[in-house]
């Protein structure tokens, strides 16, 4: 499905990105551990979390995640979203928690990120 | 052999606001002379990573990034307490990092064992109350 879609599933609202829509997610990950992210990843993956801070958005870019959800309702400060748009990271906020937001994606046929190296 | 682009930051104990500046820049360097993107990522990986560390367990330090046209070449150096069971910290789910970093998402015992992954070679010495080196290799055309 696309981001669009996934943000339909969600019922989420975009904060930055309108413009980046339309990309693919291959596959989602959810997580609070950065370093899980780090170390298991797999292309064109959306990241959601309910952690919110400046090393999400560096973790996103150096695994080269396609966007960021924010779940049960969190917002990011200005700095985090200039950061996003930097690294041109469309950003995503849900008011289900990490759990449904996950369930839901999966539901609508998302797969999981499996670790690289496998 | 030709010369290598030599990018090199210096680190300090808990900045986390800088954590991640010196992997973004050695990431657009790799993007700009046109690596690819599965290679840029495992670089990207072991270098942040690497910072983290140096930032959450040292006193300070620096990272060093050498590119060649072949292969990117890492060098971690920092000051502080170093590793007194390399072998320990090696495998995954070992960490002493406290709950402090645990919010920031960091300290799951998985810095280590990731970098080694991402790299074609890894070497790691460490000194207890001196600090620790780390050399990483990832070659490019993998």
């Amino acid at each position: 499905m696309t981001l669009r879609q996934a943000i339909e599933v969600l019922q989420a609202e975009v904060l930055f990105g309108e413009q980046y829509l339309d990309r693919i997610v291959g596959t989602a990950c959810g997580a609070d551990l950065m370093s899980d992210v780090l170390a298991f990843h797999k292309e064109n993956a959306l990241l959601l979390t309910g952690l919110v801070n400046t090393q999400v958005i560096r973790t996103a870019e150096m695994s080269d995640i396609i966007g960021v959800v924010f779940v049960r309702g969190k917002r990011p400060h200005a700095e985090i979203l200039a950061m996003a748009e930097e690294n041109c990271l469309p950003i995503i906020t849900t008011k289900f928690p990490l759990f449904e937001s996950c369930g839901r994606l999966y539901m609508h046929g998302v797969q999981g990120s499996v670790c690289s190296e496998d | 052999m030709s010369e290598p682009m030599k990018l090199e930051f210096q680190l300090e104990q808990d900045n986390f606001d800088f954590a991640g500046v010196p992997s973004s820049r050695i990431k657009k360097v790799l993007q700009q002379i046109g690596v690819k993107n599965e290679i840029i990522r495992r670089v990207a990986v072991a270098s942040y990573e690497a910072e983290i560390n140096v930032i959450i367990h040292s006193l300070g330090g620096s990272i060093k990034a050498l590119i060649f046209p072949d292969r990117t070449e890492l060098y971690l150096e920092d000051i502080g307490p170093g590793i007194p069971r390399v072998d320990l910290a090696m495998q995954e789910g070992f960490s002493t990092a406290t709950d402090k970093i645990r919010e920031k998402g960091f300290g799951a015992g998985m810095g280590l064992p990731n970098m080694k992954r991402c790299s074609d070679e890894f070497e790691i010495s460490s000194e207890v109350d001196v600090g620790t080196k780390i050399k990483m290799i990832i070659f490019h055309n993998k």
